[in-house]
């Protein structure tokens, strides 16, 4: 999403003065105090608020704790460790005090550049970097004023360290003691930021504030909510996208202990049915008992070989004009010899993460509820307020953690919640869980699309490519879709997010034509970790690595050559991985290969290399070595972290059952025994993770490690077999 | 419905439910304990692993009519055991985590291999915790974590 970034910066200018203008409104509340009372004194013995409504980042309680507003979905990536590092170093905050929040629904939690409270794009560092270091800072300059004033002295004069102010003449006051008085103190408007020589978190490597809560069960995740009274929802979804009910015979469903209430509620496309029981398991009995006759007439039923048939043919027309760089009549100056015709295939994905899709919502006819583990609290606020009839600010609306997420909870038209506020709304005053079961969730759509590419490449004489050609063929995810990104991403009705990491490619290829067909088709689709990238980096450095291969040089070294000036971002991590796997390179056991594959996204660089073998007709992944450029490591465990795993994400593309097909309009796969990610025996055995020193700005680490992989492991059996595998999920592996 | 007398983690446990439930749903919705995770109900992943009479068992495909008397611990009653709590401080310790949402089955299953084989070979690890998926893909760190919390017991 390296161009919706562009595009988001490009919608921020727009936004800036509405932005500055709602900080400066909001200046107070960006860093509220908030007392455990009675020791403020003036309120009596009301409970310690919560941080809601929303209009806190920081809370010092009187105890020393302080709690810090996490402004995104924590669902693996680590923000909710990260994010409350900078605000607590800027701030001097004792760390083993410091506990973080996720922040609910709420103007003041937007992402200072997007403009929306979300959670996407590798941004939650990027973005609110800047912001968190900020509010730090802000908290701490009033905690240093506080005790000035108290102490007759001026702020310079005092200096902060570990939640401490110290003063001249041996004076010291703990912040708990301060922050009473430092609240009634106006934010500061400008505050001077640490040198990163002063960093005493920014840098370090440091564990996760939900560790052990993860490793004992106690962490609660959107699907453990229990309210008092609950009810729980399951639906029953058309078999083919669109698909309306025609009618239901509910007898048995009703007469099952537990079951409250059966009725029919509507989808985006099409309508489904809705069980309401006491419990998950009477009401997923209960769903699986009803006999529904579904219309399914005027649906498109699509079929995914056919699909790819069509797809295929597609790809050798040129689509819509995406790039045009030099000479596109170039290519019949290139003898055919020296001319490689290559056609790609990608499968629909599902992205399967471990917490399956849910939202509890309660109605009271006049207000609303909700709780959710979700990337875009704003936009899902508005849709449950539009099906409640409600107005936004009347749906308090909660940010649960969630088990993964991969993309799938970054609905555009919030479907999820859509479902959840139909179901809700037939019964005011009781909280209802709408739960997928692993079925539903893999069933409902929502997947990667499925593409084909067509790439023709001219080697000239230095065996670098000359002119490339390049046809991607797809559904789009934004077109049509209404989203507040869509008119920024879609140009003349290319779809930007289809074509990255093509169109944006570092190398440099003198004559470069890219052009892209975006078929109607009846799937829902969506971005899946490193969306456009997934495939597209796939293309280009499988090409790139038979090219090197061709010109008989060293892949990475072919690499470097062909890097245009702009790649800054790679050439660092190239040449730490030529250093950092130099050793085992040399020193392959018999029948194992290496693999290159390097990837620029959102503005982070990543080479990595692969150590692979043949195991039972399948890659067996010895080792890996990945070398990276982030500009500052915020929490460089954390970043390691995100590669270990964005590169045991990347492999679900090879997967042989990795993928979603369908026939007859109906989905083939159901759970995870026809749909299978990496388990343990899949993934690398070893990842080691070199970060290239830099103080720069940081940069994603999300979804920058998931591109390489694939491509690496595929560029590995190329050199074992010969064969260079263009279709995914990977065949069979005959060596 | 039917009544059930369980032992939970060493606690005696009473629930009324319908004889085919599974026994994660009795953990989760009758006596509250959702650290035991929900993720497919078919024993493919991993996410609802309990001990059972010692050993590790899905519990989504289990039906509380065919427990009988076997004691159940789940992740809320591992710490207590010796082994339990050195595999989740190792966890905590290599910063495993991510999502976190398959992990008090990840532990399960690691506690369940080290009361086995305290000095379990890269091929037992595979074995062991082979039917325990993790999207996030946190095995490296599981694999580190193990062989950690088996020095730890030496």
């Amino acid at each position: 999403m390296r161009v919706a970034l562009k595009a988001a910066n490009d919608l921020h200018l727009t936004r800036r003065s509405f932005l500055r203008a709602s900080a400066a409104a909001a200046g107070g509340l960006l860093v509220s105090f908030y007392f455990d009372l009675p020791a403020s004194g003036q309120e009596g013995n009301k409970a310690p608020p919560k941080i809601y409504p929303p209009d806190a980042f920081v809370r010092i309680g009187p105890d020393g704790r302080i709690v810090i507003a996490v402004n995104r979905l924590e669902f693996g990536q680590g923000v909710h460790t990260s994010l409350p590092m900078i605000l607590a170093d800027e701030m001097d905050a004792d760390w083993s005090q410091v506990h973080a929040e996720l922040a609910p629904a709420g103007d003041v939690y937007r992402d200072p550049l997007f403009g929306l409270q979300m959670t996407g794009g590798s941004a939650s560092i990027p973005n609110s970097f800047q912001q968190y270091r900020e509010l730090g800072a802000k908290t701490r300059a009033m905690l240093v004023a506080a005790a000035a004033d108290r102490w007759q002295v001026t702020p310079d004069q005092c200096r902060a360290e570990n939640s401490v102010v110290y003063g001249p003449g041996n004076r010291s006051a703990r912040y708990a003691e301060l922050a009473d008085d430092a609240a009634r103190r106006p934010v500061p408007d400008k505050v001077r930021l640490k040198n990163p020589a002063e960093f005493k978190l920014i840098g370090k490597r440091v564990r996760r504030l939900d560790g052990r809560a993860k490793c004992d069960g106690s962490q609660k995740f959107g699907l453990d909510l229990d309210l008092p009274g609950m009810k729980v929802a399951v639906l029953a979804r058309p078999p083919v996208f669109g698909g309306r009910v025609k009618a239901i015979d509910d007898k048995e469903a009703r007469g099952m202990e537990g079951v409250r209430e059966v009725f029919e509620i509507p989808l985006v496309k099409g309508s489904a049915v809705a069980v309401v029981a006491d419990r998950f398991w009477t009401a997923k009995q209960a769903r699986d008992r009803l006999k529904i006759e579904w219309d399914l007439s005027g649906v498109e039923h699509p079929d995914s070989s056919e699909l790819r048939g069509r797809y295929k043919q597609l790809a050798r027309t040129s689509g819509k004009a995406a790039v045009g760089r030099g000479d596109e009549k170039a290519m019949d100056r290139i003898p055919v010899a020296n001319r490689i015709v290559a056609e790609y295939e990608f499968p629909y994905l599902a992205h399967a993460a471990m917490e399956p899709l849910n939202t509890t919502i309660r109605f009271d006819g006049a207000r609303a509820e909700a709780w959710i583990p979700s990337q875009f609290p704003g936009p899902e606020q508005a849709v449950i307020a539009e099906v409640l009839g409600l107005k936004p600010e009347r749906v308090a609306f909660h940010v649960e953690f969630a088990g993964g997420g991969f993309g799938r909870r970054g609905v555009l038209d919030s479907h999820v919640q859509r479902e959840a506020a139909a179901i809700a709304k037939r019964l005011p005053g009781t909280p209802v869980k709408l739960v997928f079961t692993r079925e539903d969730d893999m069933r409902a759509g929502y997947y990667r699309p499925m593409f084909a590419h067509r790439v023709e490449v001219g080697i000239g004489g230095d065996g670098m490519p000359a002119t490339w050609r390049h046809v991607v063929v797809g559904q789009s995810f934004v077109i049509g879709s209404g989203n507040v990104f869509e008119p920024l991403l879609v140009k003349n009705g290319v779809d930007a997010l289809a074509l990255e990491g093509t169109v944006d490619t570092r190398y440099d290829i003198p004559n470069f034509h890219v052009s892209a067909h975006h078929p109607v088709v009846n799937v829902p689709v969506l971005a899946w970790r490193s969306v456009g990238y997934t495939h597209n980096a796939f293309v280009m450095e499988t090409l790139i690595d038979e090219l090197a291969a061709r010109a008989k040089m060293d892949p990475i070294a072919y690499r470097l050559k062909l890097l245009n000036a702009d790649a800054r971002k790679l050439r660092g991590p190239l040449v730490l991985l030529q250093e950092k796997s130099a050793a085992w390179r040399a020193n392959l056991p018999r029948g194992h290969a290496v693999g290159i594959a390097c990837s620029e996204y959102h503005n982070t660089g990543v080479a990595c290399a692969v150590d692979v073998s043949i195991e039972n007709k399948r890659p067996r992944i010895h080792r890996v070595t990945v070398a990276l450029d982030c500009g500052l490591a915020v929490n460089p465990l954390s970043v390691e972290s995100q590669f270990q795993g964005g590169i045991g994400f990347g492999l679900s593309q090879l997967m042989a059952n990795g993928a979603i097909t369908l026939k007859d309009g109906r989905v083939e796969q159901s759970n995870f025994n026809d749909f299978r990610p990496p388990y343990i025996t899949d993934a690398p055995v070893a990842i080691d993770v070199h970060i290239v020193p830099s103080t720069e700005a940081p940069t994603g680490v999300g979804e920058p490690p998931v591109p390489v992989i694939s491509p690496a492991v595929v560029n590995a059996l190329a050199r074992l077999t010969g064969k260079r595998y263009r279709a995914l999920p990977l065949a069979t592996i005959q060596s | 419905m039917a009544i059930y007398q369980l032992n939970v983690n060493n606690q005696p446990r009473e629930v009324t439910v319908d004889p085919s439930t599974p026994l994660l749903w009795v953990l989760r919705e009758e006596l509250k304990m959702t650290g035991t995770k929900y993720g497919c109900g078919i024993a493919a992943c991993g996410a609802c692993t309990v001990h059972l009479g010692g050993a590790a068992t899905r519990a989504c495909v289990l039906p509380v009519s065919a427990i009988g008397q076997r004691p159940i611990v789940t992740i809320e009653g591992i710490a207590p055991d010796p082994v339990g709590r050195a595999v989740q401080d190792a966890w905590v310790e290599k910063d495993v985590v991510q999502c976190g949402y398959c992990q008090s089955g990840q532990i399960m299953s690691a506690v369940a291999l080290l009361k086995a084989k305290r000095q379990p070979t890269d091929a037992n690890i595979e074995e062991a915790m082979g039917g325990n998926l993790c999207r996030c893909a946190t095995y490296v760190r599981i694999r580190e974590a193990i062989k950690s919390a088996s020095e730890q017991l030496k």
